[in-house]
C-alpha cells in the first residue's frame, strides 16, 4: 500500500513553477498581438471582414484583445500587419488599454487607476469569489489551475473561496448571460466593502462571440466598475497571475 | 415504418429525400423500436417550416451502424395534443420539453413537463428561473437543502434542490439554463464559417476540439469535401489527446473529494502535462483553433510529432502508477465502491450515452457503433466497460480509457509521416435545402450536430446536443439514497457540462 505511493510520489517530483516572474510560454501561444502598417492595407481588410468578433477596425488601424477570441486567423490572412506572440501579459486596469495599435510594444498596465486601499488591504492576501456567467468552463478551468501544483498562486495569498461574505473580491467570467444576471448582481452586493471587481476572459470583457446575442445581460457593468480587464480565450493562469500582481503592486509590469 | 438510411460517414441529405410520415406512424415505431437496446435516439428536434411546424428525428441503430431520418409536420399553431414518447420511453424527456418550451407543442401525458433551460426565444415568457417547478415531497422528519446556482469552486452555474431525509437523499432536482448564451441561433445569425466554427468551440470548453470536430464535419459534408485520410488522424490524435486531458483531470478531482491529495497534485501535474502538449502543437490549451472545417492551419510536423509521442508515453506511465496506487488504497475505495450507483436498467431508460453509460454496462460508444475520421479506418475501437455503475466503475472507467488514448495516439503517430493538408475553406459553399449531420465521441459521450440550410444553402437551423443532455439525470437518480456528504464524488464521477446543456 505505501509502495505505490512513493512510486507517484518520485514519478511527480518538483512540479511547481519556482519564480512565477520568469515564465515564458511556447512559441506557439498566441497573446499579445503585434500591428504593423503597410502601404496596401487591403489584407486588413479581408481580415477585419473575417474577424468573428469585429475586433479587428481598420480606420484607424487597431486591434481590441477585449473583443478577440486569439484564433489567430487574421494573422494568417494578413501576416505583414498583424502577428501574435507569446507574451501573456495582456491584462489591464483600463479597458481601453486593451486595444493595440501599430507600434505597440506592451499592453499598459496603467496602475495609476489602482485605489490606494487595494495593495495596502489586499496585498498579502486576496480572497477571490469566483461567477461563471455563460462562461464555457475553459476560463474556469484556468482559473482552477493558478492554484494548482504548477502555478501555485496560493503563495502570494491569492486564493478562491466558496462564499462572497468571506470574499475581498468577484472574478467574472463569461459573457454575462441573462438567466446568471441577477444572481451575479446578488453575490457582487454580499461582498463586503471594499472590493474589487476581475472580469477575465474576452467573452466576458466584452460578450465575445455572444455581444450581440439576445440571451445576455451586460448592465452589470454599468452599474459597478471593474479594477481589472483580463482578455484571452480562455485567459492564460499567467495573464491571471500576472494581472493580479501587477494590481497588488507585487510587481510592476 | 419508412426511414430514410445513412450512416455517420455519409454526405448531406436532401431535405426532398427525408421521408415525411404521419406522428401516429412514427409513435408506434418508435414505441417499440426503442424497446430494444441497439437503438436510440440522437436528436429529435422541431424547426419552422414555412407556416408549418417541422420535426426530425434521428434514430440511431448501433447494430447495423445506421442512422434513420424521419420527419413530420404540423400546423404551426394547430393546438392538437400529441400523445408523448417520453411516456413510454423516459429517454426522449429532454427532446420533448425543448419542444414545449421552445413552440408550445403539447405532449399528452408527458410526465415530466418542465423548462428545460429557459431560452431567450421560449414560448412562455411567464417561466422563468425563479419559477422552476421543484418537485417537492411533504413530510415531517423531511427537509430541502437548495444548492447553486453559484456553486462552492470554481465551476458553472446550476441550481440543486435535494430532498433529505436526515443525511439521506430521497431526491435531487437538478434546474438549469443559467449558461444559456443562445449558441444555436448563433449559428444561423451568420454565414461566416469562422465564426460558426468559434462558435462551436465554445459551446462546451472543455470539449472544444470533440465539438469543433463535430460542426468541421457536419459542414464538410455540406459541401461536398471530405477530410483527408491524414486529416482524420490528426484530428483523431487532437480528440483523444483531450480525453486524456479531461479524464485525468476528473481523476484529480475525484481525488481531492476524498482528501487524497497525492493523487490529486499527481493528476494537475499530468493534465498541465497534456494541455501543454496541445498547447505545444496549437497554440492553445484547450485545443481551440485545431480544428477548422475542410483543413488545418496547425498541421502536425515531424518534431510535433516526436513531441506528442515523448509526452503520452510519459503521461502515460505516470498515470498508471496512480491508477495502480487508487487500486490498491482500501480508504479510497471505501469512498468509491458503490457509491452513486445507476444501474444498467435505468441507465437505459434514461437514455444515458458515454462513459457514464459504459460504467453502467451500457455498450454506447459512437466510435465503435457509428465510426467516423480514423476510428473507422486505423482504429478498429473496443468499448470499455463496466458493469456496477457506481463511482468506481467511471473512475475505472476513465482511467483506462486513458491509457486507451494513450495507446491510440501511440499507433496513429508511430507510422505517421506528417504530409501537406489542406488549408481551412471558410467560404466554402453548402448544398441548398439539406440536412447533415455529425456524431463525435467526445470524452463525455455521444456529442452530436445537425444543420439545416435553407434554398440558398444558408444555415437556417442549426441544433447542437452535448452528452451532458442526457446525463444530468443519471446524476441525480445516482444521488438517490446516498448520504448528501456523498454527493461531490458523485457529480465530480460524471462532471457533465452546464453550457453544453445550456446553449
Amino acid at each position: 500500500m505505501i509502495f505505490p505511493k512513493i512510486k507517484v510520489l518520485k514519478s511527480h517530483g518538483w512540479q511547481y513553477i519556482p519564480d512565477l516572474n520568469d515564465v515564458t510560454l511556447t512559441e506557439e501561444f498566441r497573446g499579445r498581438p503585434v500591428l504593423s502598417l503597410t502601404n496596401d492595407m487591403s489584407d486588413v481588410e479581408a481580415a477585419a471582414k473575417m474577424c468573428p468578433t469585429g475586433a479587428i477596425s481598420t480606420a484607424p488601424f487597431a486591434l481590441d484583445m477585449g473583443r478577440c477570441m486569439f484564433c489567430g486567423e487574421c494573422a494568417l490572412r494578413a501576416p505583414k500587419n498583424i502577428q501574435f506572440t507569446n507574451d501573456y501579459k495582456i491584462g489591464s486596469t483600463s479597458r481601453e488599454a486593451l486595444i493595440i495599435k501599430p507600434g505597440d510594444e506592451s499592453v499598459n498596465f496603467h496602475p495609476e487607476n489602482i485605489r490606494t486601499e487595494i495593495p495596502k488591504l489586499f496585498g498579502r492576501a486576496l480572497k477571490l469569489r469566483q461567477v461563471s456567467a455563460g462562461g464555457d468552463a475553459s476560463v474556469e478551468m484556468e482559473l482552477n489551475a493558478t492554484g494548482n501544483v504548477n502555478f501555485d498562486f496560493c503563495r502570494y495569498g491569492v486564493e478562491f473561496v466558496a462564499s462572497p461574505r468571506h470574499a475581498d473580491g468577484v472574478v467574472i467570467t463569461g459573457p454575462i448571460s441573462t438567466n446568471m444576471a441577477e444572481a451575479l448582481d446578488i453575490c457582487y452586493n454580499s461582498i463586503p466593502d471594499p472590493k474589487v471587481v476581475i472580469v477575465c476572459g474576452s467573452e466576458a470583457c466584452s460578450g465575445g462571440l455572444h455581444a450581440a446575442s439576445r440571451a445576455i445581460d451586460r448592465r452589470f457593468f454599468e452599474r459597478y466598475n471593474v479594477d481589472l480587464w483580463l482578455p484571452g480565450a480562455p485567459t492564460h493562469p499567467m495573464t491571471f497571475i500576472d494581472g493580479v500582481m501587477n494590481m497588488l503592486n507585487l510587481k510592476k509590469r | 415504418m419508412n426511414y430514410y438510411i445513412t450512416d455517420n460517414l455519409a454526405g448531406s441529405v436532401s431535405l426532398k429525400d427525408i421521408p415525411e410520415v404521419e406522428y401516429a406512424a412514427l409513435y408506434n415505431d418508435l414505441k417499440e423500436r426503442l424497446k430494444q437496446d441497439s437503438y436510440h435516439v440522437a436528436h429529435y428536434f422541431a424547426t419552422p417550416d414555412g407556416n408549418r411546424l417541422r420535426f426530425y428525428i434521428l434514430l440511431l441503430d448501433d447494430a447495423a451502424h445506421k442512422v434513420m431520418v424521419a420527419s413530420f409536420s404540423m400546423e404551426y399553431y394547430e393546438d392538437v395534443a400529441l400523445p408523448s414518447l417520453t411516456a413510454l420511453h423516459p429517454a426522449l424527456h429532454v427532446y420533448e420539453r425543448e419542444i414545449s418550451e421552445l413552440y408550445n407543442v403539447e405532449f399528452d401525458s408527458m410526465p415530466w413537463n418542465k423548462p428545460l433551460r429557459f431560452p431567450f426565444n421560449r414560448r412562455n415568457r411567464n417561466s422563468t428561473m425563479d419559477n422552476y417547478p421543484f418537485y417537492t415531497i411533504e413530510g415531517e422528519s423531511l427537509h430541502e437543502v437548495n444548492v447553486g446556482p453559484i456553486h462552492a469552486g470554481i465551476i458553472e452555474p446550476g441550481a440543486f434542490r435535494f430532498v433529505c431525509n436526515g443525511e439521506n437523499v430521497l431526491h435531487l432536482e437538478i434546474a438549469l439554463g443559467y449558461q444559456h448564451r443562445g449558441v444555436e441561433q448563433a449559428f444561423c445569425s451568420t454565414e461566416n464559417h469562422l465564426r460558426q466554427t468559434l462558435l462551436a468551440e465554445g459551446i462546451a470548453g472543455d470539449s472544444a476540439v470533440s465539438h469543433a470536430t463535430a460542426y468541421a464535419t457536419t459542414i464538410e459534408k455540406l459541401c461536398g469535401k471530405r477530410a483527408s485520410t491524414a486529416l482524420d488522424v490528426e484530428r483523431t490524435v487532437a480528440l483523444e489527446l483531450e480525453r486524456m486531458a479531461m479524464h485525468i483531470a476528473d481523476t484529480g478531482a475525484l481525488s481531492m473529494d476524498v482528501g487524497y491529495q497525492l493523487g490529486q497534485v499527481a493528476c494537475e501535474a499530468l493534465r498541465t502535462m497534456t494541455i501543454n502538449t496541445t498547447q505545444a502543437w496549437c497554440g492553445n490549451r484547450f485545443g481551440k483553433g485545431l480544428i477548422r472545417p475542410c483543413g488545418t492551419n496547425k498541421p502536425l510536423t515531424a518534431e510535433k510529432v516526436e513531441m506528442i509521442r515523448t509526452n503520452v508515453k510519459e503521461i502515460r506511465r505516470r498515470y498508471n502508477e496512480v491508477r495502480e496506487d487508487i487500486k490498491s488504497s482500501p480508504t479510497l475505495l471505501s469512498r468509491f465502491e458503490e457509491c452513486g450507483i445507476v444501474p444498467k436498467a435505468e441507465m437505459q431508460r434514461i437514455g444515458g450515452v458515454g462513459m457514464a453509460a459504459r460504467a453502467s454496462g451500457v455498450k454506447r460508444d459512437i466510435r465503435a457503433s457509428h465510426p467516423y475520421a480514423a476510428y473507422s479506418t486505423e482504429i478498429a475501437h473496443e468499448n470499455i466497460v463496466k458493469r456496477q455503475g457506481d463511482v468506481m466503475s467511471r473512475l475505472m472507467i476513465r482511467s483506462r480509457e486513458v491509457l486507451q488514448s494513450a495507446d491510440y495516439i501511440e499507433q496513429l503517430l508511430a507510422s505517421y509521416t506528417p504530409t501537406e493538408l489542406s488549408r481551412p475553406d471558410y467560404e466554402a459553399e453548402l448544398a441548398a435545402e439539406a440536412l447533415s449531420f455529425s456524431m463525435v465521441e467526445g470524452w463525455r459521450g455521444e456529442i452530436c450536430h445537425v444543420a439545416i440550410t435553407d434554398n440558398k444553402g444558408a444555415i437556417s437551423t442549426y441544433k447542437v446536443k452535448d452528452p451532458s443532455l442526457h446525463n444530468w439525470l443519471a446524476l441525480a437518480i445516482a444521488v438517490r439514497g446516498e448520504g448528501i456528504s456523498d454527493f461531490p464524488i458523485c457529480n465530480k464521477s460524471f462532471n457533465l457540462s452546464y453550457c453544453g446543456h445550456d446553449l
